[in-house]
């Protein structure tokens, strides 16, 4: 698999990052190269076998639906780029 | 130069000959002239603070298991208060809020925080190069300047230039096992589930495990013993009873039956490691085991599979670096997607980009199938492979690492070069087994080579007693770096 800009773009625009210009050569190559690494599975017959998702299909656990946490909202948003009166700060998205 | 192990720490501590004041000032004076780069922060104040209240708490009478020992970790962990940085830039003033249970059993345990070790970025890479806080020196590289390995390179280092007796890593696709490997050490990665991940910054979350870096084994085991258990703050924790896991550790190994996978001996293994590896096996022969050749006829493919899970859960965990909560944030932007996109931009390096992009195609629709269900179908088969082999073994023995640790800068222009180097240690990861490396030889150019051991599901207790065995036997874990000598 040989990715070109395009889907190189499209990959860095879902992954919220910018990619320069000069970066997308070395991206395609990069990440190409990645790929055939890991198209070496396709040598591997998987039918049937089920997907393992965890080591030792661990399944989530359940809790009680108590709570047990306190609130400590001011110490979190001590240490936010940008928070006021509770809130956190961000561009305005909506005129 | 000797080793001074955990061990012999506790008993100079409990009989009095000396004080944790003394033995936290006389690691802090040798991290502050080194110039290894294996710290990020360094604590002097809290550590002394806490040495002070240890060495009273043994005057009235605490049995604490490892009560005034100094220790380090990995900034991976969160800490209260403390900076951590993830080796990420993104990270860089970030003060953890709250502190990781490993780092609250050990210091639970008595253990004194000297400081955060340096490390791969997000624990994302084998040489520690991928550090926004610079490279770290092996201090086995003596006329060239050679990598430590990664991602816990620096707790590693650490602990082979004797900074600190032992150290906190973490181990998501041999980032524990191959620095020990390349610096001399024994790395011992538990069971997947037999530490809490709360706190520990997340990479693959279903991969990632906190393990111990020390001289022996006999020293992981009683670090493991404070630092395991079961934690209803991690979803993934397994629930069973605490083990003490020094108490097969002089269990005879008469009658052991050991594997070795053929997988790990084919091309591109160094003729002097198997070798090396080759004597450590007839040093288990001549202790009563008995060898027999075995498959994993699946193993081939993990490094692929490897790339596709992890980087697909680390897009993920990665996401949440967004800017707004914690952490980063850009100084220039007019809107909200331009702060997201410059923040992560400008936040993390080269390497934890690739890997959020793979992670991130390999997520995207009409990719799915073909990449992550494929690679969780593959891992199964892997999974397979080892629960099969121990129907006949007790254990899996083989090089922990294709080379010796090499130079700065020569794998680093190629990211697939360098993830060729966990070719031995992923298929661990990906069946969540506990595994170890320990010192096993050197090369003809004086560096370190490790011998892998892999046990079945939670036998951590067999898995450090084979390892504790080997040790008895030879004394290359008691080698120290030849830069040492000269300091």
């Amino acid at each position: 698999m040989t990715l070109d800009s395009k889907t190189v773009h499209t990959i860095a625009r879902l992954s919220q990052l910018n990619i320069d210009d000069g970066e997308v050569d070395r991206y395609c190559q990069e990440l190409s190269n990645i790929l055939s690494l890991v198209e070496q599975m396709e040598q591997c017959d998987t039918t049937d076998i089920e997907p393992m998702t965890h080591p030792f299909d661990a399944s989530l656990r359940l809790r009680s639906d108590e709570v047990t946490e306190t609130n400590q909202r001011e110490k979190f948003q001590a240490i936010a780029p940008q928070a006021e009166r509770g809130l956190y700060l961000v561009p305005k998205v909506i005129d | 130069m000797t080793i001074k192990t955990i061990k012999q720490h506790l008993a100079d501590l409990k009989h009095g000959q000396v004080s944790s004041v003394e033995l936290t000032s006389d690691y802090l004076a040798r991290i502050a002239s080194s110039e290894l780069n294996a710290f990020i922060s360094v604590n002097p104040e809290t550590a002394l603070a806490a040495a002070k209240h240890a060495d009273e708490e043994r005057a009235a009478g605490s049995d604490k298991p490892l009560l005034g020992l100094p220790i380090a970790h990995k900034d991976i962990f969160c800490i209260d208060g403390t900076r951590t940085t993830c080796g990420s830039k993104i990270l860089e003033n970030f003060t953890a809020p709250y502190t990781a249970t490993v780092v609250n059993r050990l210091s639970d345990a008595g253990t004194i925080s000297l400081g955060k070790t340096n490390m791969d970025e997000f624990a994302m890479g084998s040489s520690n190069e991928n550090s926004y806080f610079g490279d770290v020196l092996n201090p086995w590289g003596n006329e060239v300047s050679r990598v430590p390995g990664g991602s816990s390179g620096g707790s590693a280092a650490a602990v082979a230039g004797q900074l600190v007796p032992a150290s906190t890593g973490t181990d998501t696709g041999g980032s524990i096992r191959q620095p020990a490997a390349f610096c001399g050490l024994t790395g011992v990665k538990p069971s997947y589930g037999r530490c809490s991940r709360y706190g520990m910054i997340a990479f693959a979350s279903s991969l990632d495990q906190a393990a111990p870096v020390t001289h022996t084994a006999e020293d992981a085991a009683l670090l493991l013993n404070s630092m395991t258990g079961f934690d209803k703050r991690d979803s993934t924790s397994v629930e069973i009873e605490n083990e003490d896991f020094t108490r097969d550790l002089n269990t005879p190994l008469d009658g052991l039956k050991i594997g070795l996978p053929k997988e790990f001996f084919g091309e591109g293994l160094d003729d002097e490691i198997a070798q090396r590896v080759a004597d450590a096996i007839k040093v288990y022969e001549s202790l009563g085991a008995s060898v027999v050749d075995v498959s994993l006829p699946n193993a081939k493919l993990a490094l692929a599979a490897y790339y596709v899970i992890a980087p697909a859960e680390a897009s993920s965990n990665l996401a949440r670096f967004d800017g707004v909560r914690y952490g980063y944030r850009t100084e220039h932007y007019d809107d909200l997607g331009q702060m997201y996109a410059r923040t992560r931009s400008e936040g993390f390096g080269e390497e934890v980009k690739r890997r959020i992009m793979i992670g991130t195609y390999a997520l995207s629709s009409g990719y799915y199938d073909a990449y992550y269900a494929k690679a969780q179908k593959v891992r199964r088969l892997i999974s397979n492979d080892f629960d099969s082999l121990f129907q006949q073994v007790d254990v899996l023995i083989g090089p922990t690492t294709p080379t010796t640790a090499f130079t700065h800068g020569s794998r680093s222009d190629d990211p697939v070069a360098m993830y060729l180097n966990d070719i031995y240690t992923i298929p661990v990861n990906l069946a969540g087994l506990p595994a170890a490396s320990i010192q096993c030889g050197l090369s003809s150019n004086g560096l370190p080579i490790g011998l892998q051991l892999i046990t079945p599901y939670l036998q951590e207790s067999r898995l450090l007693k084979v390892a504790h065995q080997f040790q008895l036997e030879t004394d290359w874990h008691t080698l120290t770096a030849p830069s040492l000598e000269v300091a």
